[in-house]
């Protein structure tokens, strides 16, 4: 392990081959750039896979009535405003285009009766419009992404982790890191970096996520200067599984909602009407038989003046309406509430869901064409993250770049469903393009520093140091009560205080964390390098979150309840100051007055 | 190529617990069953114990359709004339292929199982003699041959002489044919050319037409192994019992108009 | 909590390898995956088994339970006795990284050589138009999670050496995949031909392990083994190609006489089909 590293140079490297990264690879290899693409995982296995209900795109096959201009609008109104307006209006407009692209790719999507890309309705969009396959459609994209970049030629790095941005002088110009399957030590030169790794779910106990989405991308930029915004904004999905516990958090898509789902407490009562939103509760059905006349015409695939259900919601409202059930006492035995599909026929759940109904069969013994799911909600998605620029995905540091869940500002204060994939496939390609031509420009392989990768190198031997220290696997679990009891869907500023200093107690014990065993594919010895992400990303929420003195889509201040129109014209920022975590404001990017008026007007 | 992995090798390794060996041991006991009792129902029966194979205007599906009769020398049976064709299709069967590269050449005894020996260069249905597969297609036409004449038997043998009757004789005749054109309905090859071999089914109103046939023979063919297993008990059970009509053993129970 | 012993393997390349056991606790609901992190987090931190989505989603954490290839995380506790000890190993046909962690690189090599998917070039794609029913096959195979249980337990891959290389279960159900979709135009035949459809005697464990419940063997595999016969063991379709000019037949990209699943005349804001195709 003294030797020189491996050295692998690249007009562009993209760090993460979920969606974004997939999609960022692919438009940098079609602009001309020699792409190399890093992966935790091997190829395919990214957490886009998990993405079950479809990507949202107002391609108006299941309801002409749709427009650019109305999913825009649906997403800033969801985001509540604090969208990046820029983003959110690229992010509408070019969805159809990059839907219709992974058809042209060979994706195979279910289809309308005339043969089109069929759509169906989710939480907080006017129209049907969520592009899907069945309950599978991450699957599906990351797949037709995966066989396109094969065919593209683009060198993949599989089960190789990322530690270290290398910077020399003003720019990022490489990336330190190693293999997961040797231990070994590999270094990438790049005229551009792009970062496209995802969430920060595993810093919370219940979450979606799977291991991999430990804010590494998030706490790379803030290590190497870049700058972070509205990390206060996590999304608790308001529906995952909460029985077995081996898999409590996983996802229950919202396609079961979608589809015409219904949530009752234990009471059987459909409390969902009690939480529903005043100023938008005309959007929503008056009565429950105005809910079963919408979900029979969904059915039928017509189109219909009923009104969506309760249950499509917001995904912050739902979750939150979810969690005081059960908090009040109302709950399901195993702390979550019903979710019911089996009113419909049995075959039309298992046509329509067929994963989710594998998934409660196999997993939880529960056959929910017969009775109710239990579900309760699960950190699911990372609103915030990287400030990047709208049209380049280009972060405020020089040579690097971020795409999808990594980057902040698309999704504002709440993501809707099905915003996800179409941002990652929008911003993804516009990252891909920007950092080929950020590439082109610069002349010669980068220099990266050697003191930098020496320095690198000690800090992956650190951990296997012969004095006694802490155990990862130990911190992990503190940290992640810690943010699942204090950071979670209600705050108070006691709470984040609270948590603030125990992370902090927790930072100042990571050096001393010693793993055993060698280094060929020891995950514990990996999870020591993503705690230090997620110890930063995790301050970096908290203290976002104290700062934030209001209650506003997925951050909900118990001590703060309503909105403040004051913070609805800032942005949170978070930056690196020396060693120091500095959390300030700045204002929101102004609203050209074509899209103010695609707002006000209804 | 890839690289070699950490199975291990020779005949039974396993880590499985179950009794892997217990399927292919029954079915390999089965299928030789049936190939000793065909044998000696279509050369011995008749020659060595002069049982016939027609009893009271039933005749045994073996020997169906009664060809070459006063050509062929009596010692050799009428059954060879039309034995092969049901036996080409049988043995280039998917279904049987399945059963018999199991059972007798443990190619692979069962999932996760060694093999006798690893084979250097394993070729298996791409080379010479098991590339003679492909022509299962080629039996499936040749088979309607038989099958039809076995229907056509089979409704005579309701009129033998001048009466109508319905007899137990019937009833196993008419299991057997049900099975027997269940098991060639369900063929692989025949679902390949019903719709297997479209792109589009909704293009025309041709392909459409083809489609609905082809999800016909789909929900068939889930069914394919096991119309091969029971469709061979029934031609056996049939030729045994008209065997045993012809040999005195009992009287066909019967409704007679 | 009740005790369940397990028997894991651990080694590498370089050692002998050999198997340790563990007594976990087993809880309600408990999937061998939760076992395995029960290792990791009290007994064995560096214990190596991959694994993602812990939903049988990503298809990361097969390995060979009791010696048949299961996914990890989908194969519970309770589907074995209380006192029956449980053996986990890492899937046997490809080479070992350490413990539970195999090296499946080779299956992303294999994967390179096929044709991708190839629309036509010419026309729009707004007129795409097909139905459920034409897509349904395709859309089977497009369930695959890619964990390469398939892989693992197809005896040419796991017991045999072949002189052309043998793709494998799971790459022949993304041809298929690709051979069915209504619109490819590409033809693989040939390569199928060379590839190995033939090296398959359909034995049917792929479609046994296969954790998507694709069926493997009767709707990929055969499927193309009829292909390819039409292509090149029919005597009939030979002869009828000759005598028709030489034209592919079945199969084939260019499906002489198939018509493509576009909207007539090629005008995109044209309506849907009049017959009302399918429905």
């Amino acid at each position: 392990m003294t030797g020189v590293p491996d050295r692998h140079p690249h007009d562009v490297l993209v760090i993460g081959a979920g969606g974004a990264g997939l999609r960022a690879a692919i438009a940098a290899a079609e602009a001309g750039a020699d792409v190399g693409l890093v992966c935790k995982s091997l190829l395919g296995k990214a957490h886009t896979v998990m993405a079950e209900g479809g990507v949202a795109a107002s391609l108006r096959n299941a309801d002409d009535r749709d427009s650019w201009q109305t999913h825009f609008r649906d997403t800033m109104v969801g985001g509540k405003l604090l969208n990046n307006p820029r983003m959110a209006q690229l992010h509408a407009q070019e969805a159809p285009d990059r839907v219709n692209e992974l058809e042209a790719w060979g994706a195979v999507f279910d289809r309308t009766r005339d043969g089109r890309i069929l759509q169906r309705p989710f939480g907080g969009h006017s129209f049907p419009r969520l592009a899907h396959v069945g309950d599978r459609t991450g699957l599906e994209m990351i797949r037709t992404l995966q066989d396109r970049a094969v065919a593209a030629g683009i060198k993949v790095y599989m089960e190789c982790t990322v530690t270290h941005l290398l910077t020399w002088t003003d720019r990022v110009r490489g990336a330190f890191g190693y293999w997961r399957t040797s231990g070994e030590p590999v270094v990438f030169a790049a005229k551009a970096i792009v970062l496209a790794t995802g969430g920060i779910g595993r810093a919370f106990e219940v979450t979606s996520n799977s291991w991999e989405l430990s804010g590494d991308g998030q706490a790379l930029a803030y290590l190497a200067g870049a700058e972070l915004i509205d990390m206060e904004f996590v999304q608790f999905h308001p529906t995952g599984m909460v029985w077995p516990p081996g898999v409590r958090g996983l996802l229950v898509t919202e396609a079961v909602r979608g589809e015409g789902g219904i949530l009752r407490n234990r009471d059987g009562e459909r409390f969902m009407w009690r939480y529903l939103p005043e100023d938008r509760r005309n959007e929503y059905a008056a009565t429950d038989e105005e809910a079963s006349r919408w979900v029979e015409a969904l059915s039928a695939g017509r189109q219909t003046d009923a009104r969506r259900p309760p249950e499509l919601s917001t995904r912050d409202n739902v979750a939150r309406a979810i969690y005081t059930e059960v908090k009040e006492g109302r709950g399901s035995p195993h702390g979550g509430v019903f979710l019911d599909i089996s009113y419909l026929p049995a075959e039309t759940v298992r046509r329509k869901l067929p994963s989710m109904y594998d998934q409660f069969k196999d997993l939880a013994d529960v056959d929910i064409t017969a009775g109710p799911m239990e579900v309760g909600p699960t950190t699911h998605y990372m609103m915030g993250g990287i400030r990047v620029d709208p049209e380049t995905g280009a972060t405020t540091r020089a040579g690097l770049f971020a795409a999808g869940e990594v980057a902040g500002g698309m999704h504002g204060a709440n993501r809707l469903g099905g915003n996800s994939l179409s941002d990652l496939l929008v911003f993804g390609r516009r990252t891909g393009e920007a950092a080929a031509a950020e590439a082109a420009g610069q002349d010669e392989v980068p220099q990266v520093d050697p003191v930098q990768i020496r320095a690198a190198m000690d800090d992956l031997a650190a951990p296997f140091g012969s004095d006694p220290g802490d155990d990862p696997h130990r911190l992990h679990e503190e940290l992640q009560a810690t943010m699942q009891s204090l950071v979670g869907i209600f705050r108070t500023e006691a709470d984040l205080h609270e948590a603030i200093g125990r992370l902090a107690g927790l930072h100042a014990r990571w050096p001393s964390v010693r793993v055993s065993g060698g280094r060929t594919y020891n995950p514990g010895w990996g999870l020591v390098f993503e705690l230090r992400n997620m110890l930063i990303v995790a301050e970096a929420v908290a203290r976002s979150a104290r700062q934030r003195t209001e209650s506003r889509g997925a951050h909900s201040r118990i001590d703060y309840p309503d909105i403040s129109p004051a913070w609805g014209r800032k942005n949170s920022v978070v930056r690196r100051e020396g060693e120091k975590m500095k959390v300030t404001s700045s204002p929101l990017p102004s609203m050209p007055d074509d899209l103010r008026q695609l707002i006000t007007s209804e | 190529m890839k690289p070699p992995g950490t199975a291990a090798l020779g005949f039974g390794a396993t880590s499985r617990r179950d009794s892997w060996i217990r399927f292919p041991s029954l079915v390999g006991i089965g299928l030789a069953a049936f190939v000793v009792y065909s044998l000696f129902s279509a050369f011995l029966w008749g020659p060595l114990f002069g049982v016939g194979y027609e009893a009271d205007g039933y005749l045994s599906p073996f020997f169906s359709p009664l060809l070459g009769v006063g050509i062929l020398p009596a010692w050799l049976s009428p059954a060879i004339l039309i034995l092969w064709i049901p036996l080409g299709f049988r043995t280039t069967c998917y279904a049987f292929r399945r059963a018999y590269y199991r059972s007798y050449f443990a190619d692979p005894p069962a999932c996760a199982v060694g093999e006798p020996r690893a084979h250097r260069r394993y070729a298996m249905e791409a080379r010479f003699p098991f590339i003679l597969q492909n022509s299962h297609r080629i039996f499936l036409y040749l088979q309607f041959i038989p099958l039809t004449f076995l229907w056509i038997d089979a409704i005579l043998a309701l009129h033998p002489g001048s009466t109508w009757r319905l007899g137990l004789g019937n009833v196993i005749l008419f299991t057997d044919l049900i099975l027997l054109t269940g098991f060639s309905l369900s063929c692989n090859s025949l679902r390949h050319f019903a719709g297997g071999n479209l792109d589009c089914f909704s293009c025309t109103a041709r392909t459409r037409a083809r489609h609905s046939v082809w999800k016909r023979v789909t929900d068939l063919n889930g069914h394919h192994i096991g119309l091969a297993a029971w469709s061979l008990l029934g031609v056996a059970t049939a030729d045994l019992y008209i065997r045993l009509l012809a040999a005195g053993v009992f009287i066909d129970p019967s409704i007679r108009l | 909590m009740p005790l369940v012993h397990l028997n894991v393997f651990r080694g590498t390349p370089q050692t002998e390898g050999g198997y340790v056991g563990y007594d976990v606790p087993v809880e309600e609901g408990m999937v061998v995956l939760d076992a395995l992190h029960w290792i990791q987090a009290n007994e064995a931190p560096d214990l190596a088994v991959r694994w993602n989505c812990k939903a049988a989603k990503c298809g990361s954490c097969g390995c060979e339970i009791n010696g048949k290839p299961s996914l990890a995380c989908k194969t519970r506790m309770s589907d074995f006795g209380p006192d029956e000890a449980i053996t986990v190993e890492p899937l046997r046909t490809f080479p070992l990284v350490r413990d539970l962690v195999t090296d499946v690189s080779w299956n992303y090599e294999v994967n390179k050589r096929i044709t991708p998917f190839t629309p036509p070039t010419d026309g729009d794609q707004a007129d795409w138009r097909w139905q459920q029913e034409d897509i349904e096959r395709v859309q089977e195979f497009r369930k695959c999670i890619e964990c390469f249980l398939c892989q693992d337990v197809c005896h040419v891959l796991r017991n045999h050496e072949t002189d052309r290389p043998f793709v494998g279960p799971r790459f022949l159900v993304r041809t298929a995949g690709l051979e069915m979709h209504p619109i490819d135009q590409a033809d693989r035949t040939a390569d199928l031909k060379d590839g190995g459809v033939g090296y398959c005697n359909i034995t049917k464990c792929c479609t046994e392990v296969c954790p998507e419940h694709i069926r493997i063997t009767d709707n990929a595999i055969i499927p193309l083994k009829e292909r390819v016969a039409d292509r090149y063991y029919d005597p009939i379709q030979i002869a009828w190609r000759k005598i028709r000019g030489g034209r592919s037949g079945t199969g084939g990209g260019s499906r002489a006489g198939e018509s493509l699943p576009v909207l007539p005349g090629g005008s995109s804001t044209g309506s849907p089909p009049s017959d009302g195709a399918g429905s």
